[in-house]
Formats: C-alpha cells, sequence, structure tokens
C-alpha cells in the first residue's frame, strides 16, 4: 500500500515541478490570437502551418469571440484580436484593423424551400417578427423558424448593421400589413427608441455557424444566417435584392451582404506577430483561405 | 375501481421493471450509438497524432494529452486536500459545529453548477491571478469542484474502518498520527482510491467549466501556463461547429471508453475493499 | 518536542486544510457576487429579475424569460427523471436479485459519468428532429431539453433514493410482510413513507443538477427570448444565457451575466439548503429509533 501512495505523490511532484518549470520556459514566445469564433478555425489553420514553416515561433489561437478579442488587446492578454465585423467608431481608434479577408453572411434555408430570392427588406421583416409565414414571401403555407446567433456575435452584429438598420426605400415598408403582431411587450415599452431593429424574441438563439447550419438542415421552415465559406452544399443560399452571393457577386461588391475578417492590433505588434500577419496575407495564406470559401482581399 | 391486492402488485411491479429496463435500454443505447458511429474512425493514428485543419483531419493526441493534464493536475490537488479534510472530520475533532459547517461546505460546493465554477475560475485564477487560460486554471477550478466528492468518500472509507483497528493500535503505544498514517489510512485506501477514480471521470467530461478556464487552442500544450483543449471540449466543438462529424463521433467513442474503462476501474477496486472488509 | 504538542500541531494543521472547502464556497461567492451585484443595483433587482427585456446592446436587461425556462424545464426533467430514477431506486432495493443488483446499480452510475456534452449531441441528433417530425413544432424545445436532462439526473435521483431505501430498517419490512402485505403494499404504503425525506433529498438534489446543468441545455433548448406557451416551444434559461453570450459580451452586459450567475447561485443554494435540512432531519429521526 505504501508504494501506492509514494509513488502518487512523486508523480505528483513531478508533474507540478515540470509544469512549473516549463511554464517559465515558454511564456515569452507565444503569439496570442483570441477572437471571433467564425476566424479561429481559418487563423488556427493558419497557424500550424505557420510554426510549421517558422519552428522557432508559436501562435496560440482561442475563440472567445470578437469583442473578447477586442478586449484580450486592449488589456495585453492577446497581441492579436481576431474581429469577424467592422470596428466601431470608438474602436476604430484605439485599434488597427487589418482586413485578411471578406466573408459573405449567407442567408440560408432548407433545400426543399421553394423560396429563393429575398429583398432586404423582406429579411428584415422576417427577423422583426412582422411576416411570420412562408406564403407571404411567396412560398409555401409554414411557419418561418427564425435562427439567430447570440447577442455579441461579430457574424450577428454585422447582419444587424447590414440588413436590420440598412437604410432603404420607405416604399418596401410601407407596403408591408402591420397587422402581424411583432414583439409586443418590446415595443409598448421602447416606443422611439430602435422600434424596428430587434431581431425578434422568438428568434432561436444558437452559438455557432454550424448549430445553424445544423437546425436549418433539419427544419424546412427555417431560415437563418451564416459564413459564406461554411455553407457548403448542404443548405439553399438565398439570393438578396435578386443577387446570388456567387463568388464574382461577393468580389464585385455587388452582394449587399459582405463583413470584413480583421486582425486587430495595437499600433505596432511584435516581429512575431508581424510575421504571422504578413503570412496571412501572402499569397500561400490567402490561398488557403480562398480555399475555405472567403474572397482574398489581395 | 379498487384492484385487488394481487392485481396492484402485479401491475406496479410490471410498471417499475418497465422503467428500470427503459433505463437500462437507454444506457445501452447511448453507449452503442455512439461507439457503431465513431469506433470504425478510432484508429492508431487518430490517436496518436495532432490535429490539422481545425480538427477535420489528423487526430486528436493534443486533446488526449490535455484532457490528462488538465484532470491529472486537478485530482492532484484536489486529492490531498480532501483526504486531509476527510481525516480531520473522522479522526481529528468531534461532531459539533465546525463540521458541520465543513460538511455544509462541502455539500453546497458539491451542489454548485459547473458553469458557476466556469465563470468563477475565469474572474478568479485567469484575470485576477493572471493565469490566463490555461492548463493550471482549468485544473484549480476542477479541483474545487471534485474536492466535495473526494472528501464525501474519503470519510465514508475512513468510518469504514474498524474502531478495534484504532483501538489496538493505541494499545500498542501508536499516536494519533501513527494511527490515522500507519493504520486508518491503509484499510481505507481503497475506498479512497474509489473516489479518486471517480473524480478523474468527472474532471475528463466536464466541459463547461473547463472552456472557460483552460481555453481551447488546439496545440499541444507544453506546460501547465498553455492553454489546453479536452476532448469534451473538442468534441463539442467538433460537432458543434459541424467540422467533422466522424471525427466528432469517433473523440465521443474514446472519452465514452475512458469514462467505462474509469469507473470499471473504480467499481472493482470498491468490489475488492468491500470483499477485504467482509 | 512533546506529543501532546506535536499532536496540537498536526489537528491544527489538518483543520487549516479542511476549512479549505469553506474558503472555495466563500471565493465563489464572494467573487460571482462582486461581479453580479453591482448591475443588479443599477438596474434594480425587481426590473432585472422580472422584466423579459433581454438587449444586452440597448442596456437593457430583464431575465424573467430565463427564470422561467429554468423552472419549466426543471419541472419536466423531474418529472421525468424524479419517475425513472425512483422506479430504479425500488427495483434496485425491493425486486431486483442480488446479482442483477451487481450489475445494474455501476450502469445507471455509469450514466452519470457520461459527459453532458454527448446527451446533449444525442437530443440533437436524435431527439429534436424526432420531435419536430411527430410533435411539431421546432424541435428544440422544453420537452426536448427536460428529456435530456431527465436522463441526466435520473442517477443523481437513484443513488440518494437507493440509500434512503436502504436505510429503513429491515424490521419494518418484515412486519408489513408477516401481516400478509403484498411487496407492492409493503412498497409503497411502508417503506417509501419511511424513506420520505430521504427521497425528497434526492429529488430537490435532482433538481439542483437540472437547474445548473449547462452544455446539454444549449443544444436542445432553442434559447429564444420568448416566454414558452406549451412544452414544444423554445427556452432560454439561465446557464444557457450565461454560456451563450459569455464569451463575447463587455462591460454591463458582462456584469449582467454575473448577475445571472448570481440568481442561479441563489437558486441552487436554496435548493442546497431545502435538501441538506430534510436528510439530516431524517438522519436524527433514523438516529433516534
Amino acid at each position: 500500500m505504501k508504494w501506492i501512495v509514494g509513488s502518487f505523490l512523486a508523480i505528483a511532484a513531478a508533474m507540478l515541478c515540470f509544469s512549473f518549470c516549463a511554464g517559465r520556459n515558454n511564456k515569452g514566445r507565444a503569439i496570442n490570437c483570441i477572437g471571433s469564433t467564425s476566424i479561429q478555425p481559418l487563423a488556427e489553420m493558419l497557424s500550424q502551418e505557420f510554426d510549421r514553416q517558422h519552428p522557432e515561433s508559436i501562435v496560440e489561437v482561442q475563440g472567445g469571440g470578437s469583442t473578447a478579442g477586442l478586449q484580450a488587446v486592449a488589456e495585453n492578454i492577446a497581441e492579436i484580436g481576431m474581429c469577424s465585423r467592422s470596428l466601431k467608431d470608438d474602436e476604430a481608434g484605439r485599434f488597427r484593423g487589418i482586413p485578411i479577408a471578406l466573408d459573405g453572411l449567407a442567408v440560408v434555408v432548407h433545400p426543399d424551400n421553394p423560396v429563393s430570392n429575398l429583398t432586404k427588406a423582406q429579411i428584415r421583416d422576417i427577423f422583426e417578427g412582422r411576416i411570420t409565414n412562408w406564403k407571404q414571401v411567396g412560398g409555401a403555407d409554414a411557419t418561418i423558424w427564425l435562427i439567430t446567433r447570440e447577442e455579441g456575435s461579430g457574424t450577428r452584429e454585422a447582419f444587424v448593421k447590414l440588413v436590420m438598420e440598412a437604410k432603404d426605400k420607405p416604399a418596401a415598408k410601407a407596403g408591408q400589413p402591420a397587422s402581424a403582431p411583432a414583439d409586443k411587450a418590446g415595443a409598448a415599452q421602447a416606443p422611439t427608441q430602435h422600434p424596428n431593429h430587434r431581431i425578434s424574441r422568438k428568434a432561436m438563439t444558437q452559438e455557432s455557424n454550424g448549430a445553424v447550419k445544423e437546425l436549418v438542415k433539419h427544419n424546412r421552415g427555417a431560415i437563418g444566417y451564416m459564413s459564406l465559406g461554411l455553407v457548403k452544399d448542404e443548405l439553399k443560399i438565398l439570393a438578396v435584392d435578386g443577387v446570388y452571393p456567387s463568388l464574382d457577386a461577393v468580389t464585385a461588391k455587388k452582394y449587399p451582404l459582405v463583413r470584413p475578417f480583421l486582425y486587430v492590433v495595437k499600433s505596432t505588434p511584435s516581429q512575431g506577430a508581424q510575421a504571422f500577419i504578413d503570412f496571412t496575407l501572402s499569397a500561400e495564406g490567402q490561398h488557403m483561405l480562398v480555399k475555405e470559401g472567403l474572397i482574398s482581399v489581395r | 375501481m379498487r384492484l385487488s391486492p394481487a392485481t396492484s402488485q402485479r401491475l406496479a411491479v410490471t410498471f417499475l421493471w418497465t422503467l428500470a429496463a427503459a433505463t437500462m435500454g437507454l444506457l445501452l443505447f447511448i453507449v452503442a450509438f455512439i461507439l457503431v458511429q465513431g469506433m470504425p474512425y478510432v484508429t492508431w493514428e487518430f490517436l496518436s497524432q495532432s490535429s490539422r485543419s481545425m480538427g477535420r483531419e489528423g487526430g486528436i493526441f493534443p486533446m488526449i494529452v490535455g484532457t490528462l493534464w488538465v484532470a491529472g493536475l486537478a485530482v492532484m490537488i484536489a486529492a490531498p486536500v480532501g483526504v486531509i479534510t476527510a481525516i480531520y472530520l473522522t479522526e481529528y475533532t468531534r461532531e459539533g459545529k465546525l463540521t458541520h459547517v465543513i460538511r455544509f461546505g462541502a455539500d453546497c460546493l458539491a451542489g454548485i453548477p459547473s458553469i458557476i465554477f466556469g465563470l468563477f475560475g475565469f474572474v478568479f485564477f485567469v484575470i485576477t491571478l493572471g493565469m490566463g487560460l490555461s492548463v493550471i486554471s482549468g485544473a484549480l477550478t476542477l479541483a474545487m469542484m471534485v474536492l466535495p466528492t473526494i472528501i464525501r468518500t474519503s470519510e465514508e472509507a475512513i468510518r469504514a474502518v474498524p474502531a478495534s483497528y484504532r483501538d489496538v493500535s493505541y494499545g500498542l503505544g501508536a499516536t494519533r498520527w501513527d494511527m490515522v498514517t500507519k493504520v486508518v489510512l491503509r484499510s481505507a485506501l481503497p475506498g479512497i482510491g474509489t473516489g479518486i477514480v471517480l473524480s478523474i471521470g468527472r474532471s475528463i467530461s466536464e466541459t463547461a467549466a473547463v472552456m472557460l478556464t483552460a481555453g481551447s487552442a488546439l496545440r499541444l500544450p507544453s506546460s501547465a501556463f498553455d492553454s489546453a483543449r479536452t476532448l469534451a471540449l473538442h468534441f463539442f466543438i467538433l460537432s458543434r461547429e459541424g467540422i467533422s462529424m466522424p471525427k466528432a463521433y469517433a473523440t465521443a467513442s474514446v472519452l465514452i471508453l475512458a469514462i467505462l474503462a474509469i469507473n470499471l476501474t473504480a467499481y472493482w477496486v470498491m468490489q475488492r475493499f468491500v470483499a477485504k472488509a467482509r | 518536542m512533546k506529543e501532546a504538542t506535536k499532536d496540537k500541531c498536526i489537528s491544527l494543521t489538518l483543520l487549516a486544510v479542511a476549512m479549505s472547502a469553506i474558503a472555495g464556497l466563500a471565493l465563489i461567492t464572494a467573487f460571482i457576487f462582486k461581479e453580479g451585484l453591482p448591475i443588479m443595483g443599477k438596474v434594480g433587482t425587481g426590473s432585472f429579475l422580472l422584466s423579459s427585456d433581454w438587449y444586452p446592446q440597448e442596456g437593457r436587461f430583464g431575465i424573467f424569460p430565463m427564470i422561467i425556462g429554468s423552472v419549466a424545464v426543471t419541472i419536466g426533467a423531474m418529472l421525468i427523471g424524479g419517475t425513472l430514477g425512483l422506479g430504479c431506486a425500488i427495483v434496485l432495493t425491493q425486486f431486483c436479485p442480488p446479482r442483477l443488483v451487481m450489475f445494474l446499480k455501476p450502469s445507471i452510475e455509469l450514466l452519470a459519468g457520461i459527459p453532458s456534452v454527448v446527451y446533449g449531441f444525442i437530443g440533437v441528433v436524435i431527439l429534436v428532429p424526432a420531435i419536430a417530425k411527430y410533435l411539431g413544432g421546432p424541435g428544440l424545445s422544453v420537452l426536448a431539453a427536460s428529456m435530456v436532462l431527465g436522463v441526466m439526473v435520473l442517477p443523481t435521483v437513484t443513488s440518494i433514493s437507493v440509500d434512503a431505501l436502504r436505510a429503513v430498517p429491515k424490521a419494518y419490512r418484515e412486519g408489513s410482510i408477516a401481516l400478509g402485505a403484498t411487496d407492492w403494499q409493503t412498497t409503497h404504503m411502508v417503506l417509501l413513507k419511511a424513506a420520505r425525506s430521504g427521497i425528497v433529498a434526492a429529488i430537490i438534489l435532482g433538481m439542483g443538477r437540472a437547474v445548473g446543468e449547462t452544455m446539454a441545455v444549449i443544444m436542445v433548448a432553442g434559447n429564444t427570448l420568448n416566454l414558452p406557451r406549451s412544452v414544444l416551444d423554445p427556452v432560454r434559461t439561465l446557464t444557457s444565457n450565461i454560456a451563450l453570450e459569455m464569451g463575447y459580451a463587455a462591460g454591463d452586459h458582462r456584469k449582467a451575466l454575473f448577475a445571472t450567475g448570481v440568481t442561479l447561485f441563489v437558486i441552487i443554494m436554496i435548493l442546497n439548503i431545502i435538501a441538506l435540512t430534510v436528510s439530516r432531519r431524517r438522519a436524527r429521526r433514523v438516529g433516534s429509533t
């Protein structure tokens, strides 16, 4: 029995020692990348290739979200933040955003859904909960199930900015029947502020592109939005304002829902971080991103 | 309508057995479902390679190491503290206000949801103590989570040691410390071992707390201050981001097999303990 | 050093370590409250708890739908998990041959060891589509969450109930059988009554687990902000609110999530304290018989 206790303690001691010593040695070299979960897998992929080419450096990629990434950069926890939306005005002053790729925001529905084109105004009304049945937009007689991303997600913020808060012809709105009761409680309490930009309370919230995809794939009435590069061919992508988000349309900026993927740094990044940024922007890095369905910034 | 006692007996027994059978069926279904879908993809390469392109290709070696690190360290920290607490509660003090308070604290800790542990670990270890998202933050958080289990099982194991052992060792002139370390602990060891093994299981399967404290880096952690992704979290990310279903099932299979092995070990140790006590 | 002094020193050292559980609890309480309480004060505790407007970007924080969500899901989980768990406990202690118990009990304990993400995953790939297909609605629902959580709390309910039922003195059962009662009559008239407080404690601790479960719920509950009208409606629970948004939150939003944590913490502590009081009362009563 004694040897069990003995070996247990020995292993414990060894592990603790090792972990603390090793910790001291390694700390300085890692370049931390924290931020958007939409960019995280891409950055992981880039960092693996980068590490392979530069064995002396280590790039560590963490998720957490666009906002968390910015915070991490501000607090010097991370050298590079990853942000899947444009910087807001107050943020633009404090950080430098480096676009690494463009990503289309795809509005997706079940493959069997007959609807294949919606206007921005229609999408907005759907997500506000004012259009609740597919037949109101020319589809089958079926309930619309909204699927959105969580509050604070870069994808959601980009969607809100590009669709919900976008200004367009007021005529489209006047044509909508005001009968559908949308968001009664919220509207009653905040009649003046943000009367129209809220995503309906009925929307189901999912925490990742994959979860949105999974839900839409299995629900004939569902509509959601996600990163274009991740849709592949399992879902039906809607044309917005008559423009289908093909590679050409997105590149030519004809498709209206496009957001940048940014690396965010404070004024001057360290040499290692700069090397990683350069790698991302190099032909090779960009090629890897294009292979994942993104649009190169070059 | 009143049923005759015999009829109600038959009905009740049938109903109850149905419930039990349904539970067992469910367990078998869950395990079989995951293993059938996942085992074909569990190969030596899968276990020994690091993952490539977000986990879509390659293996889960870094996650296995990460899981061992986090769970191992957590139990290394919690086990001594838990066992010592149990010794104090059983051998070094009389039942009173203090033991009630300590037990109450442990019971409350046991009931706190893992997401709260995660929040706490995030604020305290990650930010306040500046450990960052790392193996050590995750391990410390998990250690607090499994501490009550270890205290409870160790206490029970120590209490199960017959009083005569203690009397004899006192009779032979041993001090209390000698008696505890040389007699009581030795016979309670298998029971304590069971608690520790079960705690390892709990640490391995935890997700929410680890996500907020140990981070989710894909790289092989080289020290306790590196971020690591555990198997459970890897499975969550793979399946939720829809990166690769085969890899997700395979990861889940590895997890389930590990849990199965851990529970069998605990059970086996316990059986030996019971057999010896008789 | 004299033996007595040495013993005293050891005793004090052990005490210091033993206080770690309390210290841990105190630390957790302090930190969660420190992060969460200020925002509750700012928004007003009443409106924080009772308003249904959760619009973090606009600085409006109300978690009423999440509280209702947690309650709904927990009740559902207890109906399913409580019935199954108690049923299993009765079978294990009353009707099952010992050989089979040797196999059944560890299996049920294994159910507790399966990671919650695996439960959630199976819920998503099997349960949710099935509900959407046969019962309608989006599938992600109170029902789906209740069923998944029900299975997850089952082992807790079973193992504590088994202990409670085993603690009933043998004489009760023997007496009842000798009076001509059937097994079932004995079980529900004598044993269940005698073990009542233990079973109540089991159910309450199970509730604690159900309220606190996170990952599985995020995956199957749908997480809408709306109040559920039927069991087929999706809901958001307190835990999923925290885990969903924590990664992205900053400033007041983050504090509001901690305040959600405070609410959850208080609910759990109340449940724990009820469970502990109930089971302690039982211990005292069993001790006196």
